[in-house]
């Protein structure tokens, strides 16, 4: 399950152009993750470029 | 308030949209367009360079939209070794991204185009397996507006594309994971570019340091998703201002994704077109795709205007958008693609070799392209490359 650190987050949507299954949505000042349709394969976490994203093991 | 149909819906207010929307306005269309955010221009999430002959296409550039005027690089090697070099022929601008952008969205609104903030769109609506418009909320309401075509400008967040069934995932080693800080209390030479590259630096991208004004510069970096994975943007970018400028004043953070790899090439469905940032229309060399953004989107408006004018939304009279497009400079990006991954192949020790190199050649004598001659004595393969592009096969 990926773990949002919302308040360090940017909204800049780089994670949704990395996202393979389109279950992440970032607005002008929220993001949100469709955990179900989430297949934590972890390349939001990656390409995040200040680790707002981390996955919960 | 909106209407509840428009000739053209455009998703997102930056550079491309409001091109896009001035150019359908111009054309006789009934346009809307459409920006999430409450303000036009802001946030800014870009390194704000772009070339002057690229800008003039389209606009008479105003001193208002100009931060520093750019006449020469400094490319920083692996090992710190600048490299001085003056432009020979293009001016390059830092630009003031939040007056340039509200700048051209008042053109477009000039032109007939309605233009609403804080409109964040959500999903679109097909009939007969042809997007003809899309579902919003506005101020805590969802709405509806029906188009005969919509043009996604909706840059990295973008699901338009998605949501017609098109594929706009970006691999991750094309995707470049960005931050910028803009900062005050630097020492700075005006009028130049500073960019660094290699492993230490920004690995598979670049760090820059762009100077706008007295003191002030924006410095950010570009990492390949590639490496991203173990060492994100904001730990590179910390360390280079903890070793370059320590006394910096960082007043804003930004951060952004920007897809490097080739631009998508049909981004268009039937009542469907795609450009900017949602397009992938970015210089994959330099991470570049203000006037790349403008030119798809005056290309798409365009079209669009023709479009209605013959009531023709099909993928087939929209393709018109995407094969200008691509003569216009996909072609060419999908070959800096090329050069970008046979100088990402070069080591830390070849770059060092070729700043050496460089640094030989007289200071009045050094141009980009003896740059290029030294980097193609390491790599004899980029010659190959580098001819192509500039032959135009």
């Amino acid at each position: 399950m990926i773990n949002i650190k919302e308040n360090r987050c940017d909204y800049c949507g780089a994670c949704v152009t990395v996202c393979p299954v389109d279950c992440i949505e970032v607005r002008e000042s929220s993001i949100m993750i469709d955990h179900p349709v989430c297949i934590d394969c972890d390349l939001c976490v990656e390409i995040c470029p200040i680790d707002v994203l981390a996955s919960n093991v | 308030m909106f209407k509840s149909k428009y000739d053209v819906v455009v998703v997102g207010g930056g550079p491309s949209g409001s091109m896009a929307a001035w150019e359908a306005a111009k054309g006789g269309a009934s346009v809307c367009m459409l920006e999430k955010d409450r303000d036009i221009g802001y946030p800014v999430r870009c390194g704000e360079a772009a070339g002057e002959s690229g800008l003039k296409q389209f606009v008479d550039i105003k001193d208002s939209w100009v931060a520093e005027r750019i006449t020469g690089a400094k490319l920083g090697s692996p090992s710190g070794k600048l490299v001085d070099v003056e432009f020979k022929s293009e001016t390059g601008f830092i630009l003031n991204r939040r007056v340039f952008d509200y700048d051209l969205s008042r053109y477009a609104a000039n032109a007939g185009a309605e233009v609403y903030t804080k409109a964040y769109v959500k999903n679109i609506s097909n009939a007969n397996g042809q997007v003809n418009g899309v579902v919003l909320d506005y101020l805590g309401e969802e709405k509806k507006i029906l188009a005969k075509i919509v043009i996604g400008a909706d840059g990295l967040t973008s699901r338009v594309g998605r949501w017609a069934g098109m594929k706009t995932q970006v691999r991750m080693k094309d995707m470049e994971s960005a931050l910028q800080y803009s900062v005050s209390n630097i020492d700075i030479e005006p009028n130049k570019m500073i960019m660094y590259v290699g492993k230490n630096h920004a690995p598979g991208g670049y760090l820059w340091v762009f100077p706008k004004g007295d003191k002030f510069a924006n410095i950010g970096i570009g990492i390949s998703g590639k490496y991203s994975k173990h060492k994100s943007a904001k730990k590179f970018l910390d360390e280079f201002m903890e070793r370059e400028y320590p006394d910096a004043a960082i007043l804003t953070t930004m951060c952004g994704g920007v897809p490097c790899g080739k631009p998508m090439r049909n981004p268009v469905s039937d009542g469907l077109m795609l450009v900017g940032d949602a397009a992938h229309q970015i210089n994959p060399m330099t991470g570049g795709g203000i006037v790349s953004g403008m030119k798809a989107g005056w290309i798409a408006g365009q079209v669009a205007a023709e479009a209605i004018i013959k009531e023709n939304y099909s993928v087939k009279m929209l393709n018109n958008y995407s094969d200008a497009m691509w003569k216009a400079f996909g072609k060419n990006y999908e070959r800096f693609y090329k050069i970008k991954e046979a100088v990402h192949n070069l080591s830390d020790e070849d770059l060092d070799y070729i700043a050496e190199q460089v640094l030989s050649i007289p200071h009045n004598k050094r141009t980009l392209s003896s740059v290029f001659k030294a980097a193609v004595f390491k790599k004899p393969a980029l010659i190959i490359d580098v001819l192509k592009v500039f032959a135009g096969v």
